[in-house]
């Protein structure tokens, strides 16, 4: 397992790189924040680059380039904080669907997913839940021909877009997953407003009556299995958006003058400036890794070792972004509170991220459990 | 070729390396670092001078002063068979790690004939002398006086930190020639045989107890001004190059083998469990955290590592190993004295174990790390200015 790019991984983060500085300006995302939207145009466009099949096999639409390659994607979105529905349709939905899809669903679902053209989202969070993705009340009933559902799921990322849901219930005793179509009868969905104005929702199953065929195979270990490489890739997205939020920070030191000087001489600012450095660097290094893991064959990335890898990606990754968006604002100053500057962008999304998939005392206790202390 | 190479060592590896040799270090003075002052056992003396002979203490010096004359590809060949048979290396120390590779790049033919192949050999052990009483972070303002007398330097002044300064046979140490003029001129960097009239050395004791460290004086010790590598008065950029190898060597080394399977057993024992799992879940928070700081370390010195082997310039990351794998070291040793409590206050027995005495010492040494090689605010300096360019105060 090397940690060294390939020339086609470099090809990859040059395109993301050039895409998000020329497609998607700060100005672009504090619009659509206001707005609560996403842009289905650049979407299509993250289609037709092929960022959408990255890690989907090429029969079904996708590249096989691989994880590395898809972190690679995934940091310069980060870094450009853009909208699009990349964890919720493709970290999400389509793994949810490529493991635990029958060979129908994945034939019919899943080129429309890489393509751009369906939006999916997993409803798996539940009132009082917290990050446990075992704590689930939703029920489903069996019913001659399939299942009814009945319950109420929050959070649900990409849950007010998405065309099609991946929900959690109980059958009897068991965990199971379902497709449901996001606009069937008995679905209701309520947006939810959050800090970093990405699309979120409430999902209520008032009955919804769903066939036999649309429960996945797999239980709660496929919900772990897909949220622990989703929470994988959401570390590329927060490592993307805390350095984007550090090298704005480094910019105003060198430019902010103060006491007739650079405020970035400063030796008390310097050594901070230069704590951050190290801990994005480390970081990087998690999520590097993590990946690597994910494109190595199933004997090395076993699931045990991938509950692993991800604990330790977003323990960091979670403790460093709120340390780079706390010193961003204590750094910036007065202008660093103002709603007009755009570091307040960074330190909302960094919240939020924090808290999806477990922050970083969830996923430290999680790493010791599975370390046997 | 590289095949053949390959082979060829294999056998003689197995044919030479005397059996002890083939087992991991009982502890780690039964390395051999070669000098005069120091007994060896014969198998360990046997085993250098078998290496040693073909230039495989130094494979990838010049033949010409007796290294291995090895490319590197037959260095790593050499390497990765050495290790498959789990050898020992054969020799270490400063005149290894440090003199040596300083005097084929800036040596004069001179001062490479006379010193390379004792250094190869291990006949000749070297220590540093650096840091003085009153320049530490700021080395630059070292004050040992050289002034030329005829063909000779005559030294007055004191160094510390001398690293097994009671051990070694020579020192490499910079002088100030010109006291006059900027700070980091007038520095000269010489080769001094401790064996001079004149040199006293006093190991010094630490809060933790014995230490390699001592104190070297110098009193109207007279070096010929033919020991001075590069030329007088130009010592500096000499001094930093090895500087920032020391540094990168520090990095990696506080870490021992099994730290946390010991930590996590001292854990279960003096806490207690609860269903199976430490009982204090502060603590187990705490190790948790440590553990995947160190897990994003290693991962990050195996990104500079994997780099540096495709043939990358060392990246940013390189700058932070000092920093941060010091740190780490300090938070492990402390968090292991929360585990032991009571048992964390022992100086000797009766009363402690071994384990609970040695992670005791083991602390107080760690405060040290932060220190030595450069302290982590010079250090912090270093990655501001260098690496994400913040500017000097005007």
């Amino acid at each position: 397992m090397n940690l060294v790019l390939s020339d086609e991984q470099e090809m990859v983060r040059t395109a993301a790189r050039d895409f998000v500085a020329s497609r998607s300006s700060l100005k672009r995302i504090r619009a659509l924040r206001d707005a609560g939207e996403f842009s289905r145009d650049l979407w299509r466009e993250m289609a037709d680059l092929g960022w959408l099949g990255l890690t989907a096999p090429e029969e079904l639409g996708g590249s096989g380039l691989g994880y590395v390659a898809q972190m690679l994607v995934l940091e310069e979105l980060g870094r450009g904080l853009c909208p699009e529905p990349f964890l919720s349709t493709i970290l999400l939905g389509q793994a949810a669907i490529l493991f635990g899809g029958s060979a129908a669903q994945r034939n019919e679902l899943l080129p429309q997913v890489a393509s751009g053209e369906k939006l999916v989202a997993l409803a798996c969070d539940e009132e009082g839940g917290r990050f446990e993705l075992d704590h689930v009340t939703t029920k489903a009933t069996p019913t001659g021909a399939g299942f009814t559902l009945r319950g109420t799921k929050g959070h649900v990322l990409g849950g007010a877009s998405a065309d099609l849901l991946v929900v959690t219930a109980m059958a009897g005793e068991t965990l199971d997953l379902f497709l449901v179509p996001a606009n069937g009868v008995g679905v209701e969905r309520e947006r939810e407003r959050r800090l970093d104005g990405r699309d979120a929702a409430e999902v209520r199953l008032y009955g919804v009556e769903v066939p036999a065929a649309a429960r996945l195979e797999g239980g709660l270990p496929l919900l772990r299995r897909v949220v622990d490489r989703a929470t994988i890739g959401l570390g590329a997205e927060m490592l993307g958006a805390m350095s984007a939020a550090f090298q704005m920070t480094l910019d105003y030191l060198k430019t902010r003058v103060q006491f007739g000087v650079p405020i970035g001489s400063f030796q008390a600012l310097q050594h901070r400036a230069a704590r951050l450095f190290v801990e994005i660097e480390l970081a990087r290094s998690a999520v590097w890794r993590a990946h690597a893991l994910l494109d190595e064959p199933a004997d090395l990335c076993t699931d045990d070792a991938v509950a692993r890898a991800a604990s330790v990606a977003k323990a960091k990754c979670s403790e460093t972004i709120m340390l780079v968006a706390h010193e961003a604002i204590q750094m910036h100053g007065g202008i660093g509170m103002t709603d007009e500057h755009d570091i307040g962008l960074f330190v909302k999304r960094a919240r939020v991220a924090e808290m999806t998939f477990g922050d970083a005392l969830f996923h430290r206790d999680r790493f010791a459990a599975l370390n046997g202390f | 070729m590289l095949d053949a190479f390959r082979e060829e060592v294999r056998h003689w590896l197995q044919k030479n390396a005397p059996p002890r040799m083939r087992t991991p270090l009982a502890h780690p003075d039964e390395v051999c670092w070669g000098g005069k002052k120091l007994q060896y056992p014969e198998d360990v003396v046997r085993w250098r001078d078998v290496m040693a002979e073909r230039g495989f203490t130094a494979p990838t010096w010049p033949k010409a002063y007796g290294g291995g004359g090895l490319s590197k590809d037959e260095a790593r060949a050499l390497a990765e068979e050495m290790a498959a048979l789990s050898l020992r290396p054969p020799l270490v120390g400063f005149g290894l790690s440090m003199i040596g590779p300083l005097l084929l790049q800036e040596g004069s033919e001179e001062l490479k004939r006379r010193h390379l192949p004792s250094i190869i050999k291990g006949e000749i052990r070297w220590c540093q002398g650096y840091s003085e009483p009153g320049a530490g972070s700021d080395l630059a303002s070292l004050a040992t006086r050289a002034k030329r007398d005829g063909s000779d330097f005559v030294l007055n002044g004191q160094k510390i930190w001398t690293s097994y300064g009671d051990k070694a046979d020579w020192m490499f140490i910079l002088v100030r020639t010109n006291p006059t003029g900027k700070k980091q001129d007038g520095i000269t960097f010489l080769l001094m045989d401790m064996a001079t009239p004149g040199v006293a050395v006093k190991p010094i004791r630490l809060i933790s107890g014995a230490s390699p460290f001592c104190e070297t004086f110098l009193q109207d010790v007279r070096v010929p001004i033919a020991n001075v590598v590069g030329e007088v008065d130009h010592g500096w950029a000499i001094a930093r190059a090895l500087l920032g190898h020391e540094r990168t060597m520090i990095a990696d080394v506080f870490k021992e083998k099994g730290d946390f399977e010991r930590m996590v057993a001292a854990a279960k024992a003096s806490l207690g469990l609860v269903e199976r799992r430490v009982a204090d879940p502060v603590v187990r928070d705490r190790m948790a955290q440590l553990e995947i700081d160190q897990s994003c370390f290693d991962d990050t010195l195996a990104r500079a590592r994997d780099g540096a082997q495709a043939g990358h310039k060392p990246g940013h990351e390189s700058s932070i190993f000092k920093y941060y794998g010091t740190e780490l070291n300090q938070r492990r040793r402390d968090l292991m004295m929360t585990i032991l409590g009571p048992q964390a206050t022992g100086w000797e027995g009766p009363g402690y174990d071994d384990g609970e005495l040695k992670a005791t010492r083991d602390w107080l040494r760690s405060r040290g790390n932060t220190i030595e090689g450069g302290t982590s605010e010079v250090q912090l300096n270093i990655i501001a200015k260098r690496v994400l360019g913040l500017p000097n105060v005007t």
